[in-house]
């Protein structure tokens, strides 16, 4: 593996070797370049990042803390079977942003671009409602119409998260069409882009979709990992071993990745949700089950039967309830700079409860999962260490709007239930 | 013969100053046995061209008509293999209407990419296919593809929208062949009452650019718009108005309404003024 090569991507037609690209209607064509026109000259922009830095900073409440997660460190070391004093776990602490998590620092970059492309019109696609939010959020900021896109599933999962949207002005638009998820619901905003693209802007919430949306939401979601690594050289004084994170489309993971693909020494682990088990067809593992192919205006790889019909994803957490998953994740893999793991359903779940009881923070479904593969990382790295082992997580978001669902999952599994935890 | 039987089919209309009628079903909807039938129909009907949708599950192009159908050829298992042998028995029997028809298919990339960009354009060949639409498959995409079509003279359709700015069109029409597929309006595929306003203005900037046959389409819907279009373009794509009627009625009565309204549509082409 070329680091070099591996951090100078995508090239100029938005490829990361062999994955992303454009692959969408003609009618969409100009307005991607447009887009990208925009974003290279705002991206090199000392007044555009500025104002972005501003808001990060004073709206969102950036940079969130680098947490040492004490109790959770001593409670994975024994469950590993590993010494306690070695080992510590650092929170990267997203879910203290405002709205809750981490896609609002790339909805306020995108909101500021699109009002200097004179859009007034907004569009967004969202699975557990964060991006939507988010958006949404932004978008009763800046005065501009707002119309969120989701699947009637996700909406009935999540409707904690409908109503702050409804409350923060926005139209949600339920999508019945497919598994009725947030494939459907991206599906769905690009149809919206493709009629109504003269004066709107799409704010794909995800490293998804047609160049430049992969290149440019990382970038924007960078600001993890930029300030992870400062706060970690810091705290701790030298690089963590890993950095850990979720994947669904991949926002958080390629955020706090990016700014630590030259520094080989440290191992980047992104998990995906296998749902109920990679053995079964409710699973969300693209990277670990899908084969190449083309989602969502860009080549990676997707979930998908032999005809190449897109598969439906499952997952508890409807963040992570995707068939594909970012261009440059499926890159990074190939190369080897990366590394992806699956954790189930109950895996998540249990690591839900348990940072809840040891830490106080109640974690999002989907930042849950980048937390259940911790036993697992650190038995496997116990031996190869002889300093101490210090890993992120990155704690994308947090678990307010998943309390009702995981009280709901855990009367139907008593025995994940331990004496004196008081959920259910 | 594949693209040259599209060149001669609009050589040939020319001739008679008409203009081609081309229709869109979605194959496998409701039957592939059905959509054999259906072809038949719309050749006699009155349609010049044929254009099958391969279905696929996440169709970003489609409006709601379309998609629901793909779902139902989906359903009934359809594949891009049963379609291409679709297109195989339409070819063999040589005293069907169908036989020589140039058919067109309709395909999202990953459908390709799934069967193999390169051997795809040799195995539509093979089964009679003499072009290919594909709607999110812009020319900077698919260059295996481009050039395993090239050699086997499977038509690659370039699609043109109202939003393609005039430098863009110039590659758009350079990478084509068949005939060029004018995307009226902005948006998804799906009946509409009326024609795009900037119609006439968009066709004229095309046939400046290109010497291929233009065919307008997506919310062409009515007789009154074939009647419209055919005095600008070479050809109009019908296709959620038809599907529409496949939805809406069962068995027999598919194939007389679908007949009838071809033979609406194509009456309304046969005094072509360019």
């Amino acid at each position: 593996m070329n680091i070099p090569e591996v951090l100078h991507v995508p090239d100029e037609s938005g490829h990361f070797g062999e994955f992303g690209g454009k692959f969408v209607p003609e009618t969409l064509m100009p307005a991607l370049e447009e887009l990208e026109e925009n974003y290279q000259r705002y991206r090199l922009d000392r007044e555009f990042q500025q104002e972005l830095a501003y808001y990060l900073r004073e709206y969102s409440g950036r940079p969130t803390p680098l947490y040492y997660a004490e109790r959770l460190s001593a409670e994975i070391a024994k469950k590993a079977g590993a010494d306690k004093r070695r080992l510590k776990i650092y929170l990267k602490r997203e879910d203290l942003n405002h709205t809750g998590a981490h896609k609002i620092n790339n909805a306020l970059g995108q909101v500021l671009l699109a009002l200097r492309m004179r859009k007034r019109r907004i569009i967004a696609e969202t699975g557990a409602g964060q991006h939507g939010v988010a958006t949404a959020t932004v978008c009763a900021k800046f005065g501009l119409d707002c119309v969120v896109y989701m699947g009637a599933e996700d909406i009935k999962r999540q409707a904690l998260n409908v109503f702050r949207m409804k409350l923060l002005g926005a139209e949600v638009r339920p999508v019945y069409s497919g598994s009725r998820t947030l494939k459907d619901a991206t599906n769905e905003a690009i149809r919206d882009w493709v009629t109504n693209v003269d004066d709107t802007h799409y704010i794909i919430g995800s490293v998804v979709g047609p160049h430049p949306y992969p290149a440019m939401v990382r970038d924007f979601q960078a600001v993890i990992g930029r300030e992870a690594r400062e706060q970690c050289l810091k705290q701790v004084g030298r690089l963590p071993d890993y950095v850990v994170a979720c994947v669904g489309g991949g926002s958080n993971a390629m955020g706090i990745f990016h700014p630590f693909i030259p520094d080989s020494s440290v191992k980047l682990i992104g998990v995906e949700a296998s749902g109920k088990g990679l053995e079964t067809q409710e699973n969300a593992a693209s990277l670990t089950l899908g084969r190449p192919g083309v989602l969502h205006g860009s080549r990676s790889y997707v979930l998908q039967t032999e005809d190449g019909q897109i598969r439906e994803a499952y997952s508890i957490s409807a963040g992570l309830d995707y068939p594909g998953v970012g261009p440059e994740h499926a890159y990074l893999r190939k190369t080897g700079r990366a590394q992806y793991l699956a954790v189930t359903d109950e895996q998540a779940v249990e690591a839900f409860c348990l940072l809840s009881e040891v830490e106080g923070i109640i974690p999002a479904l989907e930042s849950s999962h980048a937390l259940a593969v911790l036993p697992q990382l650190v038995q496997n790295a116990a031996e190869t260490n002889n300093d101490e082992l210090v890993i992120i997580v990155n704690l994308s978001g947090r678990g307010d709007k998943d309390v009702q669902q995981v009280a709901e999952y855990l009367q139907g599994k008593p025995e994940l239930v331990k004496e004196g935890t008081k959920v259910g | 013969m594949a693209k040259e039987r599209l060149e001669k089919t609009f050589a040939a209309l020319a001739a008679k100053n008409e203009t081609a009628l081309i229709t869109y079903i979605t194959a496998g909807d409701p039957s592939l046995e059905q959509t054999k039938l259906l072809v038949e129909t719309l050749v006699a009907g009155g349609a010049d061209i044929i254009e099958l949708g391969v279905p696929f599950s996440d169709p970003l192009a489609d409006g709601p008509t379309i998609q629901k159908a793909a779902l139902r050829s989906l359903k009934i298992g359809t594949t891009l293999k049963k379609v291409l042998d679709l297109v195989t028995e339409l070819r063999a029997d040589r005293n069907s209407l169908a036989s020589q028809i140039p058919i067109v298919l309709l395909l999202y990339c990953n459908t390709i990419f799934s069967h193999g960009e390169d051997r795809f354009p040799a195995d539509a060949v093979a089964a009679g296919v003499d072009g290919i639409v594909v709607p999110d498959l812009p020319p900077e995409e698919g260059t295996a593809l481009r050039r395993e079509a090239r050699r086997n003279g499977l038509a690659v359709i370039p699609l043109v929208a109202p939003t393609t700015p005039p430098a863009r069109l110039k590659t758009l029409v350079a990478e084509g062949s068949g005939f060029i597929y004018y995307v009226s309006v902005r948006g998804v595929t799906g009946a509409r009452e009326h024609l795009a306003p900037d119609l006439a203005e968009n066709i004229a900037r095309i046939r400046r650019a290109s010497s291929l046959p233009i065919a307008v389409g997506f919310g062409v819907s009515k007789p009154e718009h074939a009647v419209q279009i055919g005095r600008l373009a070479e050809g109009i794509i019908v296709g959620s108005a038809i599907v529409r009627i496949i939805e809406e009625y069962s068995g027999e009565e598919i194939l007389g309404k679908v007949r009838k309204f071809a033979g609406e549509l194509k009456a309304g082409l046969k005094e072509r003024t360019i």
